[in-house]
């Protein structure tokens, strides 16, 4: 299974744009490639601060755009890994492990995959491929696939 | 192991320090076995203590410290030498009491030496195929004898047999603990590579509807893969081995239709691929073509997998490139199914013609006898230069041969195709 795993700082210098002092980016590369090692990496990055970002709401069937950074949020994620482990206790286990400092937090948020949905889904996503297979046959007019 | 959340958690903390744990062992007590024991007993431990405790800050240290203890206590009361080992007893001894002071040092560090000699004594060619692939699954995957005879669909008893001949074996045949080196090493990691690759095959085979640990089988072996680029990382054809699972773990979403059936190559639907491992499986080819001296047998079914991979339509493959490295492959690693899978290329590359002389030559293969693609491919190859009564015939027989049920009615319905096309509506 797939896990997103957010890393919400606990420090406001983070969203002032202030990088980790060199120790704690040491740290923190040393953890990169432990997850690496264990063959758990599947991706991750660091986010700049929400000053560059952007929000976009719907409601009321009109779009507002507002620019960062998103003052009223307490919580604004400043990266992101993205994981494969074999339990959501292993997420955690590697998660804590993770050299963050006091204050941060980390959110794991596990990755919808197909086996999730239930045979019932499954079945539709494989009748919709099963539909989309047989259009691309028709469309070609060949007696064999 | 029973459930309830301190359970879940040890056995998560077991996944990720099991394999380094055993390799540390191993290299104190030289015997893969009783590490393996020991690391067991360790575990033991660990699921009476830290449901009261509360599981340790640092786990793996924790489990290396009960482990020693464990060994240390056995060398004390002479079981270690009742275990035959009378000639590295004393030796065993002083690396224990000598491994003592930096502990913290030995699980941290040269983890990946002892974890690369794990693999490859795990992989050792005095073993079976079936006992490397338990014992690799067993030692480096952390998994269980149960959950290894589920995934292989062999009772557990067959696994848990497996692994204790392969252990005796290990110990009979004085193999040591080391990383091969110069003319040896190509030859033990292509068996390292081979039983990777085994079990993502096993796993990639099975198809919905199966238990749920054979495809699990494709995240072990792709994990192992992984694990392996880290420790042998200028090894192309670990890269190599890795990017071709990356890239057939991809289609996994958009390789299986209704009520299980497979869905071939061309007619899956590109935008159901996992563009993540596409990536993942890009960038590892691109490392093992790098690394320089060719590509291997691996890189080479990576290279063509990429062709595939990279078309953003079917009618986008770059044929002519897949029927290079065909001949490339053919020349490496020559296999009938490989001149079959060449003759295809060229088939599409050049038309279905050239393609068809090529599988004709094939006929007396005696490897190829009882092949169901053999007919398959002549049938479909038949079918597109109109010959659909002989096409039919062929497909009809590719059926007869499938093992696989879903496969063989795959092979019907474009055998009924083509009595369709000899009667047009």
């Amino acid at each position: 299974m797939r896990f997103m795993v957010l890393m919400i700082p606990g420090d406001k210098q983070v969203e002032a744009g202030v990088l980790p002092d060199e120790k704690t980016i040491a740290a923190m590369m040393k953890y990169n490639e432990e997850l690496a090692k264990a063959g758990v990496l599947l991706a991750l990055d660091g986010l700049h601060p929400s000053s560059k970002g952007a929000r976009i709401r719907f409601s009321g069937g009109k779009r507002t755009v507002t620019d960062g950074p998103f003052a009223e949020a307490r919580e604004v994620i400043g990266g992101y890994w993205l994981w494969q482990v074999k339990s959501k206790e292993e997420a955690i286990e590697w998660a804590s492990r993770c050299p963050a400092l006091d204050g941060d937090v980390l959110e794991l948020r596990q990755v919808y995959e197909m086996s999730d949905f239930g045979p019932e889904v499954e079945h539709q996503e494989a009748a919709l491929a099963a539909e989309v297979g047989k259009r691309i046959e028709e469309n070609k007019q060949r007696p064999a696939p | 192991m029973a459930a309830g959340p301190t359970h879940r958690a040890i056995e998560a903390v077991w996944k990720i320090e099991s394999a380094r744990l055993i390799a540390a062992l191993a290299r104190m007590v030289r015997d893969v076995g009783l590490a393996e024991e020991l690391a067991q007993d360790a575990l033991v431990a660990a699921l009476e203590q830290w449901p009261e405790s509360g599981v340790p800050d640092n786990p793996g240290a924790w489990l290396m410290a009960t482990a020693k203890h464990r060994a240390i206590d056995l060398l004390r009361r002479g079981k270690l030498l009742e275990r035959k080992h009378e000639e590295l007893g004393y030796e065993v001894a002083a690396q224990l009491e000598l491994a003592a002071p930096d502990l913290i040092a030995a699980i941290d560090d040269p983890v990946g030496d002892d974890l690369l000699r794990l693999v490859f004594i795990s992989c050792h060619p005095v073993l079976s195929t079936e006992a490397r692939i338990a014992l690799t699954l067993r030692l480096l995957g952390g998994l269980t004898t149960e959950e290894i005879a589920r995934a292989f669909l062999v009772p557990e008893a067959t696994v848990a047999q497996r692994i204790v001949r392969a252990k005796r074996t290990l110990a009979a045949a004085r193999v040591p603990f080391e990383v091969p080196r110069g003319d040896e090493l190509a030859a033990r990691l292509s068996s390292v590579l081979e039983v990777v690759y085994l079990v993502f095959n096993e796993g990639y085979s099975a198809t919905a509807g199966d238990d749920w640990m054979r495809p699990a089988l494709c995240e072990e072996a792709l994990r192992l893969g992984r694990i392996l680029a880290e420790l042998a990382p200028r090894e192309p054809e670990v890269h190599g081995l890795v990017a071709l699972m990356e890239i057939q773990a991809s289609r996994t979403r958009a390789r299986i239709g209704l009520a299980g059936k497979p869905i071939l190559l061309p007619d899956q639907d590109r935008a159901r691929w996992d563009h993540l491992l596409i990536r993942r499986g890009l960038a590892a080819l691109e490392r093992a073509e790098k690394l320089g001296g060719g590509f291997g047998p691996y890189a080479l079914q990576a290279a063509i997998a990429a062709c595939h991979a990279r078309a953003r339509t079917p009618a986008e493959t770059d044929w002519p490139r897949i029927a290079a490295l065909y001949d490339a492959l053919a020349q490496l690693a020559p296999s009938p199914v490989v001149e079959l899978n060449r003759a295809v290329a060229i088939s599409m590359a050049f038309g279905p013609a050239a393609g068809l002389a090529l599988v004709e030559a094939l006929a007396s293969e005696p490897l190829l006898k009882d092949y169901h693609l053999l007919p398959g491919v002549r049938g479909d190859l038949l079918a597109k230069l109109g010959r659909f009564d002989e096409a039919r015939a062929e497909l009809e027989r590719a059926a007869a041969l499938a093992r696989n049920a879903r496969e063989r009615e795959l092979l019907l319905d474009r055998a009924a195709a083509c009595a369709r096309g000899l009667a047009p509506a």
